[in-house]
């Protein structure tokens, strides 16, 4: 990077400058203390949640964490650094392959293999970049679904894994189910609230500020000194080892794995209905959009084929009606941002343009 | 293995109309349809629906399904899909994704998941006995004369007709196009318009050569894109040459081995995209 180039950055950076008015706010110091309350509260959840159900609950917060992480992810691919995937299940499966491969044939414990199976997706998506990043927009968009298809072939042709039924995840049979789900309840949520954290601490700093710069002009950006290329390749291999992650978590949570479960495009389709939903391109997006999913989920998923046409049309509704998503029309209304889980790099940046 | 490429050359006939609207869409208003295969789907159930209460022949439904899926078409980017142009990607690709989702599951609702096809009075197992030993399906043929038939006309209909300038015009420069008193919206309609004509004969002759079921779209979604991209954006014999390398290249998978088939297919076109990422025949319009 140029030093004329740096010279925004270092302004907006955390050395007090005269345009760090406000990185925190009201809204963003109560929804800190809420968000630590609210982990504080799940994590405690098995110690004080009724017995019969503590189990149930915590299958369910475990395949909460993992959707919301995958949307987290597609946010941060797609709403930050503006590639729109429906290929993001070839991460999750990869992930979540690679764990159980580890596992059963490498002798290693399956919660050492989760993030294993992380770093491997990210590995895999450094030569893979090469190949998506020939396209552009939204052929970007359905060449990672051809991506993602190449996977779940191969893998459907894997007789080692079970070929196109699959294969359990024997390597926990000595591990007592309490054990088991303690161990992967406690991974999920730590892996979640990380990830949050990791993407708003890094989204605050000056990397991330150049990441907003290539969303919103990447030729400007590029005329600004910052590396466009190395940007974009950065957040691609971190959400693949971060959708990985989730997809690793997912199947130790489930115990089976099977190539139409792992590298379904529905993972992408239900991430993009969550972000959609939530309002893309802000924090805050993704997490609201999981919750409501989650809820639609509960409460409607028995519904099947009514209930997933009724997701279609909502996602088409809410881009062309309410293109900023739930939280975007909550910020609108409440213009100060008091909604309490405000803790986006905007106050800043509003200030320094306003 | 003549024969094998000659199943494959033909299916790729069927796999170049699976492309050709994607093409033109993505022509002309740089428009990616991810309900394509779905569409074609949905044009296949409706030519289904239609025969089980007509007994007419399937040639006929075809050419009355035509005017039809036009005006679908037509109405869908003016009311709908226009909303969703400009840089950013995203709107259109999820506005064409959830009609993904309201197809397919509209579909099982109202079909169940059972593969159906179109009766075709046994011309669908017809067969051309070549010199040399070699049989080919007769509407095969038939499908792979429709498809050249198609990709020249729309080519031709690209270079000398009015309405086909005015589709080069928009794509090229919206915004002077505009100030030369084009509706860029309306041209896009029409655009749409002919692409879902072309996305409705898709759909019934692959009901009438195989079957289909409602989940069956993103497959031919895939394949449609692979072939568009192989053959090089912007030309549609291009695209055509670029179905039959694909349907070529998955008939020699399948050859080897049947699982692999389609993941071959797959790997030439991620591997073209290595080599030429411009894909065999570009070409800028104008």
């Amino acid at each position: 990077m140029t030093p004329a180039a740096s010279l925004p950055g270092d302004r907006a950076a955390p050395p007090p400058g005269p345009l760090r008015v406000r990185r925190s706010g009201r809204g963003s110091r109560s929804a800190a203390v809420a968000a630590l309350l609210l982990v504080a509260a799940a994590a405690t959840m098995p110690w004080w949640a009724p017995e019969d159900s503590a189990s149930s609950w915590m299958r369910s917060l475990v395949e909460f964490s993992c959707y919301l992480m995958f949307a987290v992810m597609w946010n941060l691919l797609a709403g930050y650094g503006g590639m729109v995937s429906i290929g993001q299940q070839a991460w999750f499966g990869l992930g979540g392959y690679t764990m159980l491969m580890l596992a059963n044939f490498g002798g290693i414990n399956p919660f050492v293999a989760v993030p294993l199976g992380a770093v491997l997706a990210g590995a895999v998506a450094v030569p893979v970049s090469f190949v998506a990043f020939r396209l552009q927009g939204g052929y970007f968009a359905i060449g990672s679904w051809v991506i993602a298809e190449v996977f779940r072939l191969g893998f459907a042709n894997l007789s080692a894994v079970g070929g196109g039924s699959g294969t359990s995840l024997t390597a926990l049979r000595g591990i007592s189910k309490a054990t088991r789900e303690l161990a992967t309840y406690g991974i999920a949520l730590a892996s979640a609230v990380a990830m949050v954290a990791l993407v708003y601490l890094f989204l605050r700093s000056r990397r991330g500020l150049a990441l907003l710069a290539i969303r919103d002009n990447e030729v400007a950006a590029e005329s600004q000194g910052i590396d466009v290329r190395g940007m974009k390749l950065a957040v691609y291999v971190a959400a693949a080892l971060g959708t990985g992650l989730a997809g690793a978590l997912y199947f130790v949570g489930n115990l089976r794995i099977s190539p139409d479960a792992a590298f379904q495009v529905n993972w992408s389709a239900f991430a993009i209905f969550m972000v959609v939903i939530g309002g893309i391109g802000r924090i805050e997006g993704p997490l609201v959009g999981a919750a409501v999913f989650f809820a639609l989920n509960r409460f409607l998923g028995d519904y099947g084929t009514w209930y997933l046409l009724g997701l279609g049309l909502l996602a088409i509704v809410v881009t062309i009606r309410f293109k900023q998503g739930l939280w975007g029309w909550v910020q609108q209304r409440t213009a100060l941002n008091l909604f309490p889980i405000q803790r986006i790099l905007d106050p800043g940046v509003d200030d320094a343009r306003h | 293995m003549i024969e094998t490429l000659l199943q494959g050359v033909l299916l790729g006939g069927l796999y170049c109309l699976f492309a050709l609207g994607q093409s033109l869409m993505f022509g002309v208003m740089r428009l990616t349809n991810t309900a394509q295969g779905d569409f074609i789907v949905l044009g296949a159930y409706a030519a289904i629906a239609a025969s089980s209460v007509l007994a007419v022949s399937p040639w006929l439904l075809a050419v009355a399904l035509l005017p039809l899926a036009f005006g679908f078409g037509y109405l869908l980017q003016r009311l709908v899909l226009n909303g969703t142009l400009g840089r950013d990607p995203l709107p259109s690709l999820v506005v064409t994704f959830g009609l993904s989702m309201v197809i397919q599951n509209g579909l099982l609702e109202a079909f169940s998941a059972d593969p159906r096809s179109i009766e075709t009075a046994g011309l669908n197992t017809q067969s051309l006995a070549l010199p040399g030993g070699v049989a080919v399906g007769v509407l095969p043929l038939l499908i792979f004369a429709i498809a050249a038939a198609a990709t020249a006309g729309l080519q031709w209909f690209f270079g000398h007709t009015n309405m086909g300038l005015a589709f080069r015009a928009v794509s090229d420069d919206r915004e002077i196009a505009e100030a030369m008193g084009l509706d860029a919206h309306r041209v896009y309609a029409r655009a749409t318009g002919m692409a879902f004509g072309l996305i409705a004969l898709a759909g019934v002759l692959q009901a009438m050569r195989t079957t289909v079921a409602p989940s069956d779209g993103p497959l031919l979604l895939l394949f449609a894109f692979e072939s568009v991209i192989i053959g090089g954006m912007g030309s549609f014999w291009g695209t055509f040459v670029g179905a039959l390398l694909l349907g070529t290249t998955q008939q020699i998978g399948f050859r080897l081995d049947p699982g692999w088939g389609i993941w071959l297919g797959h790997i030439v076109f991620l591997g073209v995209l290595v080599v030429r990422p411009q894909g065999l025949f570009p070409r800028t319009r104008g």
